[in-house]
């Protein structure tokens, strides 16, 4: 398993620094959710752990834990589920191996089938994503990303277009999956952080600052009526709500 | 029921046309009734269907040279982008240019063949299939290509499984466009100076005042091009089964 660390990131937009000096660790094997206000710099900080910076001003020092870099470790999955209209639920989920090599193994195929049942979609190999639910297509991101198999996850609010009930659901597959591996997960939510975080940051303030890792007691994913969930839910409220003007 | 509502609605006009002809009492050789178009067509069956073989030999191949280098120029301006500064203003340029006023050079470079009436039908449909083109292919949304990168795909990879799929819907609009526009041009250069063609018969029939015959021919060529336009909306609803599925889809909504 691999933990990551990032130290002295900074991001500037348009002249101004948005947070400058962030360290934190991703613990090895552990899901890390971090929490902030749109603006606040989140997605910044994951697209520069997934190599996706061409055009912005965010900078850090990433270390793995392993000493390697992160190139070709990483999965992401994003708010928008990505899906490609011209490509069937089951081509979809093969869409890395279609990109790396024009022939995709009949393992694989066999892989993307099992995937497709583990996230509950079992038979819709062939539908094209027009025809699916908006919590089915996240469904399929999700198996997508798992067809990658890499150690690393960086999720950006891929729940956040979702209905309740439905969310709640994914949140419950996504945390069984994706059990084992690294994750960095953002989102506003913080019930989401709450139910699905070993460990819980804050990025907040301007300049951002991150708070110190709210640690939950027991492993997620938790139980929405849990009161340990519900009394940190109210305090992470409130503290979001003073620091916001 | 569509075809049934398409041939009331030419019924209709045909019936209008024909109270034209009645009210206004013009001679035949100025504005002939639909039966007599009709007679003409049926008489000279085989004259009209010889010389529109030419036009739609003319339109096909224009078309496909005009849809190769349209989709050529603009996968160029996509692929190597410090071209564009240069290639853009060229383009727009030249789409200041008729490309009516250019038929009579045309034909002085190229001839009274075929040659020149297929280039006039390439260049009229060059400028908007390579904007439908260009404008498709730019406009990927970057998330798909941001989690293609992720994915391990390089440029091309991106450009073939990505970039190109998701351009098709406006490729289709671009290729459309062209199916409409393509005729004119070929019918254009015909006019301008031919032996063969629906437009040198047209022009014909007219200066000898068979305006029966005219107006044949020129049912015989919107026949062709009509065909050719639902043709190629009938294959590119093949070849993209997603689009096809959301319209009837929407369809069904409105």
């Amino acid at each position: 398993m691999l933990g990551v660390d990032v130290r002295n990131a900074s991001l500037a937009w348009q002249g101004h620094s948005v947070f400058s000096e962030l360290n934190f660790h991703l613990p090895a094997g552990e899901w890390t959710c971090l929490l902030g206000q749109s603006g606040v710099g989140k997605s910044s900080l994951l697209r520069l752990l997934a190599g996706l910076t061409e055009q912005m001003q965010v900078r850090a020092e990433i270390v793995a834990s392993d000493g390697k870099s992160l190139d070709g470790r990483v999965a992401w999955m994003a708010q928008q589920d990505l899906l490609l209209p011209w490509l069937g639920v089951l081509d979809n989920v093969l869409l890395g191996p279609r990109l790396r090599r024009s022939r995709v193994t009949p393992a694989q195929r066999e892989q993307a089938r099992y995937l497709l049942s583990q996230v509950g979609l079992a038979g819709l190999d062939a539908r094209y994503p027009a025809a699916l639910s908006g919590g089915q297509r996240q469904r399929v991101a999700l198996a997508r990303m798992l067809m990658e198999d890499r150690p690393l996850v960086l999720m950006d609010e891929p729940f956040s277009a979702l209905d309740a009930v439905t969310r709640l659901k994914l949140q419950d597959l996504a945390a069984h999956l994706l059990a084992d591996r690294t994750v960095l997960l953002i989102t506003h939510d913080p019930l989401e952080a709450l139910r699905l975080g070993h460990q819980v940051l804050v990025l907040q303030g301007s300049p951002a600052r991150l708070t110190a890792p709210l640690r939950p007691q027991d492993a997620p994913p938790r139980a929405v009526d849990q009161p340990q969930v519900l009394e940190l839910q109210g305090r992470l409220l409130r503290q979001l709500m003073e620091l916001s003007t | 029921m569509n075809s049934l509502r398409s041939l009331g609605i030419a019924a209709g006009l045909c019936g209008l046309w024909q109270l034209l002809v009645w009210l206004t009492d013009a001679p035949h050789f100025i504005l002939p009734g639909p039966l007599r178009v009709l007679a003409a067509l049926y008489g000279n069956i085989g004259l009209i269907l010889q010389h529109a073989g030419v036009t739609l030999a003319e339109i096909l191949l224009g078309l496909l040279l005009g849809v190769l280098l349209g989709l050529g120029s603009a996968l160029t301006l996509i692929w190597f982008r410090r071209l564009r500064p240069w290639m853009l203003p060229i383009l727009v340029i030249s789409q200041s240019i008729p490309v009516f006023a250019l038929a009579p050079v045309l034909m002085l470079w190229l001839g009274y063949g075929m040659a020149s009436k297929v280039a006039m039908a390439t260049l009229i449909i060059y400028f908007p299939v390579t904007a439908a083109c260009y404008d498709g292919l730019r406009h990927t949304p970057a998330a798909w290509l941001e989690l293609a990168r992720t994915l391990g795909a390089d440029k091309r990879t991106q450009l073939l499984h990505i970039r190109l799929p998701s351009a098709l819907p406006a490729l289709g609009s671009g290729l459309r466009v062209a199916a409409s526009v393509a005729p004119i041009g070929a019918v254009v250069g015909e006019w301008v100076g031919s032996s063969t063609g629906l437009g040198y018969l047209m022009l014909h029939a007219n200066a000898r005042m068979q305006v029966d015959l005219m107006f044949a021919a020129l049912l015989v060529l919107s026949l062709m091009a009509v065909s050719l336009y639902f043709l190629i909306d009938w294959l590119l609803r093949r070849l993209m089964p997603w689009q096809s599925e959301t319209l009837f889809d929407d369809a069904r909504e409105a």
